[in-house]
């Protein structure tokens, strides 16, 4: 079974999200043997560095489309470009990450080109001969999951959820022959005028890409109560999110929200320090591969899901685990 | 009088037990409930027609039991509901966007709102494929709403438009504020308003209020525009049964760094 299938490589703040190479590396397997990959970099400005890096990593051919309106993201200018790399590919199927970005532009991607769309997918089974695909989604805030597949005659259209699926490996050295192309684009008169971005989110690496998430709930106190969460994630490289309920009280700002509203994490290992674990909250963590809960309240319902659990003080704990990161890192080195 | 139409969907509520079972969850133990995220953007349509006069018109598509919802938004203040009847419909968002697209074109609606998703599917799909059909402008994850001419709003925007809509969305945590002309889609985001209940007279209202059912074949559309299918349900796999750590806080803290080291090798 061979496929052809074009990859949204999609950039926040000027470099390649991680996304976009686990796009890349699922759109590899679904291409098979035979099959081809193309990439599409929308952006104002050189994306020469983004677009070898795509090729590094399996990208056939990468199509560019370089225009002062996409400077600032517009969902129907973006729109206009995935429009026009489908109509200058015309692949079995697109995959996205399923980002702010990506959530919005796949669903009209999908009704304009009459094209199915499977969102949030975190795995994706192919049969031996690759001929079904199976798509693994979770619903109900995470209760449960279906298993979706597309069914014959019409394009896919696919949204993977990021910290899911394997990024693509880079391929043996000489093995990159792609190939760069301008992408014929116009700018479409554009609806959507950005009168400014307030950034509050920027500054750390982005929580849903992050490898460990050290989490703060209502257990954490104060803002000030943060900062060993803080230094515990600066030890593991990871970034630093928070419960809905230490939003609310204020401790943080809403950008590091970790739940159904807010942002959905699938790090390698999330650390939930005072956080009680509502279902709000669960929908947005329970996916992450090992999970460590810290609470003084033993019957705190986060350590049902937990694969480790301390029932003492954040505040002794964590620093206490700081220290221990610390030393194996030393170690290592 | 602007036109506002609400698309609501009736879920489950997913912060109670649900059962799964592999033909779907059970549903004589679910508790049904207008989707979070769509009771806002309902919230949403009420305050603007307070402020503006605005007609709102509620619209759903699903079964008999949907009805509920339906009549919920209308005690709210909805003065008009329609339920595209799911007979015939599967669950892929291609096929209920078709559909509703069509129920909802002759509306000729000014503004259409939309929860950010639905908490029991999570595509977030239906509302923007609509949005496409209909080419309409979108902006997704408003945490704020305000409509007005482009003098009222102090707006320069290239599209001319009789009204336009300012929104401050949630982008992956950074706030942005964006001016579209109307009509366009705008879904809501947690945080755009606090919903109300119904009240008891509000609920005596709507009783009389017009809610009517529209079928597929109404709508002169065949079935078998599914894209997708669901070929399997299940929980989600079991989670070994953790590990608690005992001892003092620095026995907790190696014995924990010890773990992540040897078990779990995240360290």
């Amino acid at each position: 079974m061979s496929r052809t299938i074009l990859v949204y490589a999609e950039r926040r703040d000027g470099s390649l999200r991680r996304v976009a190479f686990e796009a890349l590396g699922a759109a590899r397997r679904l291409a098979g043997d035979g099959g081809s990959v193309h990439a599409v970099l929308a952006g104002d400005g050189s994306a020469a560095e983004d677009a070898a890096a795509l090729q590094a990593r399996g990208a056939d051919v990468v199509h560019i489309a370089d225009d002062p309106s996409l400077k600032d993201y517009a969902p129907e200018a973006y729109l206009a470009v995935l429009r026009a790399a489908m109509d200058a590919v015309g692949p079995d199927a697109l995959l996205l990450g399923h980002t702010a970005a990506g959530r919005e532009l796949a669903p009209r991607v999908a009704a304009a080109y009459g094209a199915g769309h499977i969102a949030d997918v975190t795995a994706i089974e192919p049969s031996p001969d690759g001929a079904d695909v199976g798509f693994i989604r979770p619903l109900y805030a995470g209760k449960a999951f279906e298993r979706r597949s597309f069914l014959p005659g019409h394009p896919w259209v696919v949204t993977v959820r990021p910290n899911n699926l394997p990024p693509a490996e880079p391929l043996d050295a000489g093995g990159s022959g792609g190939s760069v192309q301008a992408l014929p684009y116009a700018p479409p008169p554009l609806w959507t005028a950005v009168r400014g971005v307030l950034r509050r989110a920027s500054g750390q690496l982005d929580l849903a890409e992050a490898d460990v998430v050290v989490s703060g709930g209502r257990g954490v106190r104060s803002a000030a109560g943060f900062e060993p969460l803080h230094a515990l994630a600066a030890a593991f490289g990871g970034a630093v999110g928070a419960s809905r309920a230490a939003c609310d009280a204020g401790y943080c700002d809403y950008a590091l929200q970790i739940g159904q509203t807010g942002k959905v994490v699938t790090p390698q290992l999330y650390i939930a320090c005072g956080i009680s674990g509502a279902i709000q909250h669960l929908a947005g963590m329970s996916q992450s591969r090992t999970i460590v809960a810290i609470n003084k309240d033993p019957d705190a319902p986060i350590f049902s899901i937990a694969d480790y659990g301390i029932v003492g003080d954040l505040f002794e704990i964590v620093p206490l685990l700081t220290s221990e990161v610390l030393r194996t890192n030393q170690h290592a080195e | 009088m602007p036109k506002v139409v609400v698309l609501l969907k009736q879920t489950f509520d997913t912060e109670e037990k649900i059962i799964v079972t592999p033909l779907g969850v059970d549903e004589r133990e679910a508790k049904f409930v207008i989707n979070p995220y769509d009771e806002y953007a309902l919230e949403e349509a009420i305050q603007l027609k307070e402020k503006l006069g605005c007609e709102v018109i509620a619209v759903t598509c699903g079964s008999e039991r949907s009805q509920e919802a339906l009549r919920t938004a209308l005690a709210v203040g909805a003065d008009e509901a329609i339920r595209l009847d799911n007979e015939g419909l599967s669950d892929d968002s291609y096929e209920i966007a078709e559909a509703l697209a069509a129920v909802i074109a002759p509306l000729s609606a000014d503004l259409l709102l939309a929860g950010l998703f639905a908490v029991d599917s999570g595509s977030g799909s239906v509302a923007l494929q609509v949005a496409e059909r209909l080419e309409l402008p979108h902006a997704s994850a408003a945490v704020k709403l305000t409509l007005g001419t482009a003098s009222e709003l102090g707006l320069a925007h290239p599209v001319q438009a009789a009204q336009y809509a300012l929104i401050e969305r949630d982008a992956e945590g950074d706030t942005e504020t964006v001016a579209i002309p109307l009509p366009a889609l705008i879904t809501a985001q947690q945080g755009l308003n606090e919903p109300r209940y119904p009240s008891l007279p509000g609920i005596m209202k709507a009783k009389r209020k017009p809610l009517r059912t529209v079928t597929l074949s109404e709508l002169g559309i065949g079935n078998g525009a599914a894209r997708t299918q669901r070929t399997s349900l299940s929980p989600p796999p079991p989670r070994a049964l953790g590990k608690r750590i005992a001892g003092t806080p620095e026995e907790q803290a190696a014995g924990l760094a010890e773990l992540l080291r040897t078990e779990a090798k995240v360290l």
